[in-house]
């Protein structure tokens, strides 16, 4: 099973991370290891930072490496991607502000966003894709095993667009989805593991980016979520961008410099003000230094005491969801047993007092709050892959976060699927036209909990098309709307009436579509090969270039004519060669003929060295006898050794 | 859905596809004849069929039902019927038991709420409960139709109180000797509701036992409370 491996991702908006679990000792494999653990990078870390940039050559770097850039020149690096995820245009204006990226310039109304990085312009889906290819390098690395499926988790309280938008960059990135599961019940399997334990727990789910609240059921290893809640757009970058903005208008006042007009002081401030907040949760006070253009130098202490007063406001709005949380529950405070903190942003003290205060209990903080969704991934990744003695009764109940609904007559929302119903769930809705003679339908699918249907979000406009004309009214078609285990609705239809269930042909009409995944997927394959051959073929023009210079100056040299006509001969017949190899494209070729334009000035370089040697020992000047770049320079005809 | 040139109409969707009595089903997979959601003999999981929710968990159609049954019986087949366990198997297996899970899913959704309950069933015997949703009171204002909507009698006098209280909250601000009133109100009326599952409760017994005139007292009662409900959430808007 070798080929088999199936890991466990939390691709976060800060942080991502990938875990896997042993199917532990069997008949076949007794030393097989049980554990379930996180699989570190080869730079030893757990962490991979979510940011994707290119260096100079237009190189795409991840993580670490990427997160230097974006200090340097922000406009190459893009952070915080997960919160574009599945999102339109119109629902950022306010959020693309503040980022220092840019969108393409071409873009038509309705269709995925793209985002400017160097000369090409790429969809969310393409960005996280590459964090999640980092990743799969790491597990195959340190598993030795090749990597083909994954299970990924995403914020309970994504909608349809969002976890669609999540499967196609695990796609994109090589990576068959298994199973998309919600960030607090990753959480909840990770904690369960270790304490088997019936009763009702909260997850409260604090990341970078995004809030969730889950109420679930333990009983007998069944994980059944009851009730869920949140916000995809309320986390530690809230507070993150609260603090740029007052540490920017401090600035102004005190040195009057508009720091917004600087993108890479705008990331100095960015991460100043970020190990501030981390410093506060175990200190009382901290001082941020900044460096800034124009020479000045931006300084500050800041205590707890201030900046928990800033920051409440931001916690507060965690508060509303969860009181939801109990009530679609059914559930008062005291009947839950116990309190689960999960996500980075729960290590602020304030944020934990807040959350204890609320559920009158003491919180849970045994797991490492950035591993924990992780863990969980790769324990319902164990799930799938078949199971292991410490998972054979495990099973995880989800719900759907958001109502579905169409749009009725007079704008108005008919719900067809409750939220919080576990799922998979389904629905069927029965439909007919309006005109004699209509082919087809329009319906108009949105998720929300709102009575109008325009204060809720718009999923999809499905256009059901191949239906046979008939007087209005009378064709009856029904479609069945089937919400998955990932929580990704599925549409199907079908006409009745004219008796033969004539398929229906369903188009949505968001998000990128089946062929446009498939391109990206062949794109990023091309490119990976591309990049490498045009990599190594520049490699192998430099390096034909200093032999070609190198010839030169051993043409200019008294040694050339020591050698014989035929010598001479070859090695211009080879040069030729080289040069024409140069021009073509493959590097192949080219280092070919480099190997042999090196055998055939072997004689040469010797001949130029007991030339320069001679000199030195008559008192002349080495340069007088140049034999090329010095003693490092890598080929024949200069491969002197000088000691 | 006036930028839907061609919009669809929805048609009334309460239809719902009862199973005929069949009992015996044969196995896809090895032809026993004993299988249900599974086979009898080989364990393969079989193709959802339409079904009515009481038959999908083998249960009889009755209102007063055991829930702590219901909920094991839910428990026990989401092990065996949930995708999860089947990630490994044929494609074919795969999209059945994402149906069978969904229906489970339905079902016990539907079965465990007392209120959806007694809807469910009433609508198995193709009985309509009056539209009190707010989508209804949308629909029928665009389309210019009267509401089917009737004041409980009992209730007739509080409701007219109750809808002055609202104008007033509506018109101005709501002043706290108003907020007062309307939680007071709305206490009354949450009692209300919670004796309303006593009586449903009483209406089950009498159907259960085959007394057909449950069904009209339970057609009140749901209605009744339907009214209630979303005078609660009048309330509850005005308060927000």
């Amino acid at each position: 099973m070798a080929d088999d491996r199936v890991v466990g991702i939390d691709l976060g908006t800060t942080n991502s991370l990938v875990a896997y679990m042993g199917q532990g000792p069997s008949l076949a494999n007794p030393n097989a290891d049980g554990g379930v653990f996180i699989l570190p990078g080869e730079d030893g870390s757990s962490l991979v930072p979510s940011v994707v940039a290119l260096d100079r050559d237009n190189h795409t770097l991840v993580g670490n490496a990427a997160r230097e850039v974006l200090l340097k020149s922000p406009e190459r690096a893009i952070y915080s991607v997960k919160r574009l995820m599945g999102r339109g245009v119109e629902d950022l204006q306010e959020e693309l502000k503040l980022f220092p990226f840019h969108l393409a310039k071409d873009m038509a109304p309705g269709e995925v966003l793209r985002i400017q990085l160097g000369e090409r312009t790429y969809t969310p889906p393409e960005i996280s894709a590459q964090i999640l290819r980092q990743l799969k390098r790491n597990a195959e690395r340190f598993l030795g095993a090749p990597v083909k499926q994954a299970v990924i988790t995403v914020p309970a309280y994504f909608n349809d667009a969002q976890r669609q938008a999540t499967k196609d960059a695990g796609r994109i990135a090589g990576l068959e989805v298994l199973r998309l599961v919600n960030e607090p019940t990753a959480a909840s399997l990770a904690y369960g593991l270790d304490r088997k334990q019936n009763g009702t727990i909260a997850v409260y789910d604090f990341g970078g980016g995004t809030f969730d609240i889950s109420i679930l059921r333990l009983k007998d290893g069944i994980f059944e979520v009851i009730a869920t809640n949140g916000d995809t757009h309320l986390g530690g970058d809230d507070i993150d961008n609260l603090l740029i903005a007052v540490a920017a208008d401090d600035i102004a006042g005190d040195l009057g410099l508009d720091v917004r007009k600087h993108p890479d002081a705008v990331q100095r401030v960015r991460r100043a003000v970020i190990e501030a907040k981390i410093a506060l949760s175990s200190q009382d006070a901290t001082n941020i230094e900044v460096e800034l253009p124009e020479g000045k130098l931006y300084q500050r202490r800041i205590t707890r005491e201030m900046f928990e007063p800033m920051m409440a406001p931001i916690v507060d709005r965690t508060l509303g969801p969860c009181r939801q949380a109990l009530a679609d529950a059914g559930l008062t405070v005291d009947q839950v047993d116990e309190v689960v903190l999960v996500g980075g942003s729960t290590r602020i003290p304030l944020v934990r007092r807040k959350v204890e205060e609320l559920f009158a209990r003491k919180a849970h903080t045994e797991l490492n709050p950035d591993e924990v969704v992780a863990l969980g991934a790769a324990v319902q990744a164990n799930i799938l892959a078949g199971g292991s003695a410490e998972t054979k009764d495990m099973l995880l109940l989800d719900v759907t976060p958001l109502s579905l609904g169409i749009e009725a007559l007079g704008g108005v929302t008919a719900k067809i699927i409750h939220r919080n119903s576990t799922i998979p769930a389904s629905a069927t809705e029965h439909f007919t036209t309006g005109v004699e003679g209509q082919v087809s339908v329009a319906i108009h699918v949105l998720q929300g909990e709102r009575e109008l249907a325009k204060d809720c979000r718009s999923l999809a406009r499905f256009d059901l098309k191949g239906i046979p004309p008939m007087p209005a009214g009378l064709p009856r078609i029904e479609v069945r709307f089937l919400i998955d285990a990932n929580g990704i609705l599925h549409v199907s239809a079908r006409e009745q009436r004219s008796g033969k269930d004539a398929e229906i042909q369903v188009q949505p009409s968001y998000g990128l579509t089946d062929e446009q995944v498939e391109n990206m997927i062949l794109d990023s394959f091309d490119n990976a090969e591309k990049d490498l051959a045009d990599r190594q073929l520049i490699e192998a023009r430099n390096e034909a270039e200093t032999i070609l210079n190198a010839l030169l100056k051993g043409r200019n040299n008294e040694a050339w004519h020591k050698l014989s006509f035929d010598e001479r001969h070859k090695i211009d017949e080879l040069e030729s060669n080289l040069r024409k190899a140069m021009a073509g494209a493959d590097y192949q070729q080219v280092r070919g003929m480099i190997d042999e334009l090196n055998q055939a000035t072997m004689r040469l370089a010797e001949l130029m060295m007991d030339a320069a040697v001679s000199s030195a020992l008559h008192g002349k000047n080495m340069d007088a006898t140049d034999v090329g770049e010095g003693p490092t320079a890598p080929h024949p005809i200069g491969k002197a050794e000088f000691s | 859905m006036s930028d839907l040139p061609n919009a669809g109409t929805r048609t009334n969707s309460a239809t719902l596809q009862v199973m005929q009595d069949e009992h015996h089903h044969r196995c896809w997979s090895c032809g026993d004849m004993r299988a249900e959601h599974f086979c009898g003999e080989c364990g393969h999981v079989q193709p959802a069929r339409p079904t009515d929710f009481f038959s999908f968990f083998g249960m009889p159609r009755r209102l007063d039902l055991d829930e702590a049954k219901l909920e094991r019986e839910f428990y026990k087949l989401s092990r065996k019927l949930h995708p999860d366990v089947y990630s490994r198997a044929s494609a074919r297996e795969q999209l059945w038991s994402l149906e069978k899970t969904s229906q489970l899913n339905d079902a016990y959704r539907i079965l465990k709420d007392p209120i959806s309950r007694t809807e469910y069933l009433l609508a198995l015997q193709g009985i309509q409960l009056e539209e009190q949703s707010k989508i209804a009171t949308e629909m029928a204002r665009n389309s210019g139709r009267e509401k089917k909507q009737t004041v409980p009698l009992e209730l007739l006098e509080e409701a007219f109180e109750l809808n002055m209280l609202l104008e007033e909250a509506k018109a101005g601000n709501v002043h706290d000797d108003l907020r007062a009133q309307l939680v007071a109100t709305r206490e009354g009326l949450t009692k209300r509701l919670d004796a309303m599952r006593d009586e449903l409760k009483a209406a089950w017994k009498k159907w259960d036992s085959g007394d057909m005139e449950a069904t009209s007292l339970m057609v009140d009662v749901l209605n009744r409370r339907s009214y209630l409900r979303n005078l609660v959430r009048d309330i509850n808007e005005v308060l927000k």
